[in-house]
């Protein structure tokens, strides 16, 4: 392998900068197709009722308006129910119990904003209108929001498929030698965890424009995806729309998803299959409210949690009982989330020899829970870090050095809980960050603070993720209905500029600038001589798409099996023009050289001579373009240490984040300037949920915090500057040794933040987010409860 | 949006005719409020009628015991106003961190005043100061200008040209913003008068929208300062409560608000 | 509907529209000018930030008929001759943007920012003016690096090495 200045490692600008600063970014809302129409949504102001009438007459009448649809249409129609991707068994070996999902409900309706109607006119306003004419009656019906009050007896019942609303009752890691460790514990730290309900928020709003073209049978779908070729797959594959040749997904630049935008939702189904109807092109945008009510949320988890330690301070056992939220649908991905991609991670960087944990999905009047930034990791880290820090302070211990004292330290560690950890240096990112921090200063800065009248805190995260996802088979045999693998192909054009056509989509990750990165090391050859072609079916082969910080450790590694390819053929052609011994070619700053001679040819040269193709070796075909498929061998395992210190303002419960030091271990990295870009935009959605955001139900199932006037999105005088380090243990499981970095921060940091919180106020009674009413509450309680003592 | 009819305004009185013509007509003052509220299609007036292009209604001018201020003046130029600045320094901060820069362009004092959000600030200022709110046809005093949660005393059409401010020896606002809307949770307006009176009011906590604390003022008169105010509660059956904090939160913010206004004063 | 003539950009932009056209609706479909966006409905988020007689206001809270007259710039016209505004060209340099949805109206604010107070700004005047900017890739850590950065250039300040 060579190198450049522009290659893995070096800190370049991005390439892609100049359309976004310009205004020159083409999002999907920014499309328009001749003739274009508008759809707007019909939706359920009730979380849970009967539909008992329709009448769409009015709105049919009004000036603009082409169609107004309904259920009865699509069902006729046979465009099929959303689907869940991942069968999870309960522990008694039955499969979950999904409830059927249709794009259009003419039944009943399970939670506010789910759609009922959908009207196609001239202009978006002129849709809104005549939606707002269409005349729904629902017969209103009790409604369940919270997922523990779902599961008692008499609540009321969402779907039939789901007795007690329960959707799986799941179990990973041994029962019995668990309980084992607690009967003979020297300690038991107990804890109730809440996990809050989140709102993704990408700022650019979902979208969908889908026109059909009657001639050849074919629609094209432009829209806001994570995974272009996920979607086609599904919308052909389950929801009956075109199969795969006649449908044809873009996803242009796309306005961040952090999850939420990995999902196929009602709104595209509905304006590939209006556009049909219609004959007309859709487009649909959706306003911020659509998306605080039909965006996947995430998290919402209830938690018990035991930690069992010995006379020594070692960890013993750990036992979890969690109830997970996943709204009134099960969502694309949303069963693997509260299971596989979070119990697995319950060992946290910890040698822990037994671990038991069950699982409960309930079915709510809620909208649908499914993967956000992290999905089921943050979770885990919240629950784990949460109930490290505690015992820490029960047993009297120093949380850094009781976290020290139960780290992994001999790879690969099998933990109880599947996951086989590769490579780590847990001591490494916690010493990293204990200096950085000054972690000996800290009692003089509380004191110093205390003078100011303000409570400082320091508290302490040690995550551990699994990124990477995931090997096909393993995942297979665990219940995801596709193959977790990327592909890639690299096409060499005769005049030896390259495209790299990937399957992993870039919606702010810089994929454009990375990953030419990694061809300009890779083959010496300038970043403007590469470019990255992603986000259409059309052209790129195959993808999985991005999601679960995979587009580095799975989607790169495609890449470098293609470039692998690629350089065996074009040396195997170089030793060929130069009559030299292929074993005696290397490839150097862009040029093909025969060891120990002067002899040698530019890159630019060998791709012309394999298009001119005058000259070839016997049997070499034409051209110079390769493909290739890489299936992961294991997860990764970013892991890292996280130290936040706050100061508190007692007297209206305000808490200041006045330090956050990060040390993470992402193994190799291409562009430390995106990698930190990313870690910066991770801790500062964990630090929202920390200490800010919360989607707030009452009783009736009315979503209370549906704006931005009562979700609390973090601003920019929320947050501070972050002092961010890595260490580095590369990943022995894939070629570039990657690990991934893409949601770390959001994972880490919530509770670094509580556990800082809860050590100023001196009290561990405290549910996210805190904010300032609630943190003055807590201080408000703790002294009530020391003025009682 | 449901569709409207816009009219420019050229006049205080062409507005008035305009919008006494109009089925169900609305003052478009900066339009801060009013065009979410109708963007969300919970407000669906027939017309309305733009103020902003009306010379008389902008402006800041020096009088002989104050400050008046057109009804079209921008939060900004409140904000920015060196008389402003120089007489009621408490009025010029308070302008200056309502909403956020952009919103600061737009937004008016009129506006924010017709509308009488309980989260609003100006609404503090105005009655602590004891400012005289000019109509088209009237004076009003504060005192009877607010009337509860959005509701003023302006009669239907009446339109807004200026608010006229006494000067005060002191004037501080101390704001706690809800995190999420960043309107005032508590926002206290406290104004040392000429007189040697001090006057306390308080917008975004309590129930019925801005109100004046006389507990408050009466120990500030005997003693202005931040300690004066210990051990005086607020009551919180009549502040608001949500899922941003409790009655009990709000009614201690308002105390705490009101020392750090005093402080602040200097 | 309303006949509505602005100058955007330097060029005069007419159009009859509906009276409820938004000026960001204006910009987006009359003049084509899609680097303005929308990322709510609350009038909070400052993805629509542009500058009317030269002030930033959100273009989503303003009635197009409201701008007749007026002269806009929008993020497309901030380049002059093919080259960057300092604060375009911080942001890349900074790295202060990702899934780029927000970076117009930030851009927009940013400017705006600077040719209200001057430079260099410092880091706690820039985080309280960005108020009315949300942005969900970058946690504004870079954000703010990058208009600290323009702000000193435009002042004519060098920046420190860092």
């Amino acid at each position: 392998m060579t190198s450049s200045a522009e290659g893995i490692g070096a800190r370049v600008t991005r390439r892609e900068d100049k359309r976004f600063v310009t205004g020159k970014g083409r999002y999907t809302d920014d499309m328009t197709v001749p003739g274009m129409a508008h759809a707007a949504f019909v939706r359920s102001p009730h979380a849970h009722a009967k539909v008992t009438s329709l009448d769409a007459s009015a709105a049919r009448a009004m000036p603009g308006v082409e169609a107004v649809l309904t259920s009865e249409e699509l069902v006729a129609d046979g465009v099929g129910n959303l689907i869940c991707g991942w069968m999870i068994h309960s522990k008694d070996g039955s499969p979950m119990k999904m409830g059927a999902w249709r794009a259009l409900e003419g039944d009943t309706v399970r939670h506010v904003g789910q759609a009922v109607a959908v009207v196609v006119a001239d202009t978006p306003a002129r849709a809104r209108d005549a939606a707002d004419a269409v005349v729904v009656e629902y017969e209103p019906l009790d409604a369940v929001v919270d997922a523990l009050d779902a599961l008692k007896p008499g609540a009321p019942q969402l779907h039939p498929e789901a007795e007690g609303n329960l959707i799986y009752d799941w179990e990973i890691g041994d029962q019995a030698t668990t309980d084992a460790a607690f009967a003979s514990a020297a300690h038991v730290t107990r804890m109730e965890i809440r996990n809050n309900r989140l709102v993704p928020n990408a700022m650019e709003p979902r979208a969908a424009l889908a026109s059909y073209d009657e001639a050849e049978e074919h629609y094209t779908l432009w829209t806001t995806s994570q995974n272009p070729h996920v979607a086609r797959l599904v919308l052909s594959a389950f929801y009956n729309i075109a199969p795969e040749h006649k449908l044809r997904v873009i996803a242009p630049d796309v306005g961040g998803g952090f999850g939420s935008k990995i999902f196929i939702y009602p709104e595209e189904m509905v304006c590939l299959w209006a556009s049909k109807k219609t004959g007309l092109p859709v487009k649909w945008a959706a306003d911020r409210t659509e998306a605080f009510l039909t965006d996947a949320h995430g998290r919402d988890h209830h938690s018990e949690a035991e930690l069992a330690l010995d006379a020594d301070n070692r960890i013993t056992g750990f036992r979890v009982k969690t109830v997970a939220n996943l709204g009134a649908y099960m969502s694309l991905f949303s069963s693997s989330v509260p299971t596989y991609l979070y119990a697995t991670l319950l060992s946290g960087q910890y040698a822990i020899p037994a671990i038991h944990a069950n699982v409960k999905a309930v079915y709510t009047n809620t909208t649908p829970v499914d993967a956000y930034r992290g999905a089921g990791r943050p979770e885990a880290t919240y629950l784990v870090e949460r109930v490290m820090e505690t015992a820490a302070r029960e047993v009297g211990m120093d949380p850094a050095e009781f976290r020290r004292k139960n780290f992994v330290r001999s790879f690969p560690h099998q933990t109880p809980v599947i996951m086989c950890y590769d490579a780590g240096d847990y001591d490494a990112s916690l010493d990293a960050a204990l200096q950085a921090i000054d972690y000996a200063g800290f009692a003089a800065r509380k004191a110093e603070a205390a003078s100011r009248g303000k409570l400082r805190g320091i508290g302490f995260s040690c995550y551990i993720e699994a990124c990477g996802i995931a090997p096909s088979q393993a995942v297979g045999s665990l219940g995801a209905g596709v193959g977790l693998w990327e592909s890639a192909e690299v096409r060499v054009n005769p005049v030896g500029t390259i495209e790299v056509l990937t399957g992993s989509h870039s919606h702010g990750q810089g994929h454009e600038t990375t990953f030419a990165q990694l061809v300009s090391d890779r083959f010496g050859v300038g970043l403007d001589t590469v470019s990255i072609v992603h986000g259409d079916t059309d052209k790129v082969q195959f993808g999985m798409g991005t999601y679960g910080s995979r587009s580095g450790a799975v989607g790169m590694s495609a890449i470098v099996k293609a470039l692998d390819k690629v350089e065996a053929k074009a040396k195997k052609l170089a030793a060929h023009l130069m009559e030299a011994a292929e074993g005696d070619i290397t490839l150097e700053g862009g040029t093909f050289k025969v060891a120990g001679t002067d002899k040698e040819l530019p890159f630019f040269q060998v791709a012309l001579a394999a298009y001119t193709a005058h000259n070839m070796p016997e049997g070499m075909e034409p051209g110079l373009k390769e493909g290739a498929f890489y299936d992961p061998t294991n997860f990764t395992f970013p892991a890292g240490t996280y130290i936040c210190e706050v100061e508190i303002d007692p007297d209206t419960g305000k808490t200041e984040i006045v330090d956050f030091v990060a040390a993470d271990d992402f193994g190799t990295i291409i562009n430390p300037m995106i990698v930190e870009g990313q870690v910066h935009g991770g801790l500062t959605q964990g630090i929202g949920q920390a200490l800010l955001e919360n989607a707030a139900y009452d009783e009736d199932g009315q979503l209370l915090s549906g704006s931005y006037m009562d979700y609390c999105m973090p601003r920019a005088d929320d947050v501070p500057s972050y002092r961010l380090m890595t260490t580095v243990t590369t990943c022995p499981g894939n070629p570039l040794g990657m690990k991934g970095c893409g949601e770390a921060g959001a994972i880490g940091s919530p509770p670094a933040v509580i556990n800082a919180i809860t050590d100023a106020i001196g009290s561990n009674d405290l549910v996210m987010p805190a904010t300032p009413a609630a943190v003055w509450q807590a201080i408000r309680q703790g002294r009530t409860a020391e003025a009682a003592e | 949006m449901y569709e409207t009819t816009y009219h420019r305004a050229e006049s205080v009185a062409d507005a008035a005719t305009r919008l006494a013509g109009a089925e169900d007509g609305k003052l478009l003052a900066g339009g801060q409020t009013l065009l979410p509220t109708m963007k969300q299609r919970l407000a669906a007036p027939s017309d309305v009628i733009d103020l902003t292009h009306i010379a008389d209604l902008k402006g800041i001018a020096e009088t002989g015991g104050g400050v008046r201020i057109g009804a079209a003046t921008t939060h900004a130029e409140v904000a920015g106003s060196e008389i402003v600045k120089r007489l009621l320094p408490g009025l010029a901060a308070l302008a200056g961190h309502i909403g956020d820069p952009h919103v600061r362009h737009r937004g008016t004092i009129g506006g924010s005043l017709a509308n009488n959000d309980p989260a609003a600030d100006y609404p503090s200022a105005v009655l602590a100061l004891g400012a005289v709110i000019h109509t088209y046809t009237r004076q009003l005093p504060a005192e009877e200008f607010f009337a509860g949660m959005f509701e003023t005393a302006l009669d239907e059409g009446e339109i807004i040209t200026a608010v006229e401010f006494p000067a005060a020896t002191a004037s501080a606002y101390a704001k706690y913003p809800n995190p999420a809307s960043r309107y005032a949770m508590a926002g206290v307006f406290v104004a040392r008068l000429g007189d040697g009176g001090v006057r306390v009011a308080v917008t975004g906590a309590g129930q019925d929208g801005v109100f004046r604390h006389e507990g408050m003022e009466q120990a500030l008169a005997g003693n202005f300062a931040a300690e004066a105010l210990d051990g005086i509660a607020v009551d919180a059956d009549e502040m608001l409560s949500d899922i941003h904090g409790s009655a009990e939160y709000r009614a201690h913010l308002v105390t705490v608000m009101a020392k750090r206004a005093v402080a602040a004063c200097g | 509907m309303a006949d509505v003539t602005m100058t955007v950009n330097g060029k005069t932009v007419s159009k009859t529209v509906e009276d409820r056209t938004l000026l960001v609706q204006f910009l987006r479909e009359g003049a084509g000018l899609t680097g303005t966006h929308v990322g709510c409905d609350t009038s909070q988020c400052g993805a629509c930030v542009v500058h009317v007689d030269g002030k930033a206001v959100k273009s989503c809270t303003m009635l197009a008929a409201q701008a007749a007259g007026s002269e806009v710039t929008t993020i497309e016209g901030l380049a002059s001759g093919g080259e960057l505004h300092p604060v375009q060209a911080a942001f890349r340099e900074h790295h202060g943007l990702q899934c780029g949805f927000c970076t117009p109206g930030m851009i927009m604010a940013a400017v705006d920012m600077i040719n209200r107070l001057g430079g260099p700004l410092d880091e706690a005047t820039i985080r309280a003016e960005l108020e009315g900017n949300i942005c969900r890739c970058t946690g504004y850590h870079n954000i703010v690096k990058a208009i600290a950065a323009a702000s000193a250039e435009m002042a004519g300040v060098r920046t420190a090495a860092e």
